[in-house]
């Protein structure tokens, strides 16, 4: 018996299609994303993976000609509802990106930017989200005695702690993850995916990868995606070894993709 | 071994177009300094210009550079920086902001002596607004508007991407990511923008011959009430400006010094342009510490 009971639902979503221009890169989505969980999402290049996960964050509108219809909601309320606050949807809902992308500014200051702009001014206040931000990302140690050089300055596997770090300073509920650690090197990688073990503790991760052990590692459901088509959802353990659809299995097994 | 002729055939002539192009400007420089710096000393610069008698300054032609300077900036940065800011990032990419941007571009090819007779008929003439300090500030801000938006626009469209996603993904609005991070680190680019066309102010002439004017009142440097008639401040004055006078001495003047006192003006203009440009790059490095300090 699944303890189906205690998890609640984060995401639900329901016939989402959407289109670049004319070329449709989502296909009727039905899915259901968890609390508290790792979800996997995995698919060849250009499978639409990346496109969903910037649905649940509404970044896909920053994309030119994207035409989205049906329904996602959060928590219960529809984020593609005329009324939901975009601002208000990333404040519970962090990203980090493929590629690091820290500003050009300080460490601290990158780590500040978010708690700035939510009126956050006191200087203790500040130190205290910094510097818990940073231990939550193991990144503590590395750069306590660093927090005012620039953040362009650390090797790309810091830099990707770095963000993470700026994405935990809003204390969101939900971290997406677009292929953190394609960029990293192995050991970087080992690291990043020690913290996301950590960080499901207390925060609900939705991770693309291309990397299949990487999902396996440490994800507690995974959903493959196949041109613009959600093929199968289920239990990570479940889909790697018994996979239901021929294409799932073909894909593992590595006949393509 | 074709590859490497090529490759030194390549290099030598690179090398001697720039050896060409620093040779010019070296030469046209040292030969305005040359001919000019021992006509600058302090009496020259505090001293008033004189119509008729030798031994006048630029005293006031000095004071009138740098106000139309400040005040022609005052008009222009704002308006180019939020008009470069609106076509890199607000503007839809359709017909109408291809319309705007030919426009800037046509703008920024008129002949300074076209914008100058424009200035004459529109703000002289129908706003009568008389030459003044007013109309030739405008006239200068029409002028240097396309350099200013389209630096501004180049400037923020070379910031990478992936910063502005990271500022949108933690829930900042596009003003704030915009204030934040897209505006400190395009701010090189637009200084630089900046000084190329505070540079243009100090050395036009053309369009403000029938902006400005040829003359200027005495000035009264202990009386800065912006409303009196012979205020350094008063902006509703004519000013003839530094480059201004070099062409009117030379070509309608009747002083006995007038090719020193050209000369001189020349040389001066030139070092006020290099210590600008140094001052503003100082700054600029500041500003900028602070804005990403923060």
């Amino acid at each position: 018996m699944e303890q189906a009971i205690a998890v609640k639902e984060v995401y639900s979503i329901e016939d989402l299609n959407l289109w670049y221009d004319k070329k449709q890169a989502l296909k009727s989505i039905q899915l259901t994303l968890l609390e508290k969980q790792v979800t996997a999402i995995i698919g060849p290049s250009g499978c639409g993976k990346s496109t969903f996960l910037k649905t649940l964050n509404r970044m896909v509108e920053l994309e030119p000609k994207v035409r989205i219809e049906g329904s996602v909601r959060y928590r219960g309320t529809g984020i593609y509802d005329r009324t939901y606050p975009v601002e208000k949807l990333r404040d519970s809902v962090g990203m980090v990106f493929q590629k690091a992308n820290p500003f050009p500014k300080t460490i601290y200051n990158n780590i500040a930017y978010g708690p700035r702009l939510r009126g956050i001014k006191n200087r203790r206040v500040l130190n205290e989200i910094v510097e818990k931000s940073l231990k939550q990302a193991a990144l503590w140690e590395e750069v306590k005695d660093i927090l005012h050089k620039e953040a362009l300055s650390l090797s790309g596997g810091q830099q990707q702690r770095l963000c993470i770090a700026r994405c935990l300073a809003i204390q969101p509920d939900v971290i997406l993850m677009d292929e953190p650690t394609s960029a990293l090197d192995p050991i970087s990688t080992l690291k990043i995916e020690e913290l996301i073990e950590e960080l499901k503790q207390s925060y609900s991760i939705i991770m693309v990868t291309h990397n299949m052990e990487q999902a396996q590692r440490i994800s507690d459901r995974t959903a493959f995606f196949l041109e613009g088509e959600l093929v199968e959802y289920r239990l990570t353990e479940q889909v790697f070894t018994s996979p239901v659809d021929k294409r799932t299995e073909d894909y593992i097994m590595g006949k393509f993709g | 071994m074709r590859i490497q002729t090529v490759n030194r055939i390549a290099t030598s002539i690179i090398i001697l177009c720039a050896g060409i192009m620093v040779t010019i400007m070296l030469t046209i420089l040292g030969y305005v300094l040359f001919k000019g710096i021992r006509f600058v000393d302090w009496h020259f610069i505090t001293t008033v210009a004189s119509t008729f008698n030798v031994g006048g300054g630029i005293k006031d032609q000095l004071w009138n550079s740098f106000y139309l300077l400040v005040i022609t900036m005052v008009f222009t940065i704002p308006l180019g920086v939020a008009g470069g800011v609106y076509l890199a990032e607000y503007a839809p990419d359709n017909r109408i902001t291809a319309f705007i941007r030919s426009c800037v571009e046509i703008l920024a090819s008129l002949p300074s002596i076209v914008v100058g007779l424009f200035g004459m008929l529109v703000f002289v003439n129908t706003f009568h607004w008389g030459y003044s300090i007013l109309s030739g500030a405008i006239a200068l801000t029409i002028f240097n508007l396309p350099v200013i938006v389209r630096v501004t626009e180049d400037a923020l469209r070379a910031v990478p991407q992936e910063i502005k996603e990271a500022s949108m993904g933690l829930g900042v609005g596009q003003w704030y990511t915009m204030k934040k991070v897209l505006l400190p680190a395009a701010f090189p680019g637009i200084l630089t923008g900046i000084i190329l066309s505070a540079g243009r102010v100090f050395g036009e002439s053309a369009a403000l011959l029938f902006t400005a004017g040829l003359t200027s009142p005495d000035l009264d440097f202990t009386h800065w009430s912006p409303f009196s008639e012979n205020s350094p401040l008063n902006i509703f004055r004519s000013a003839e400006t530094l480059s201004v006078h070099i062409w009117a001495v030379n070509s309608v003047g009747i002083i006995k010094d007038k090719v020193a006192v050209a000369s001189g003006s020349a040389a001066l203009l030139v070092i006020i342009i290099l210590l600008f440009n140094l001052a503003a790059r100082g700054l600029g490095a500041l500003i900028q510490k602070r804005m990403t300090g923060k």
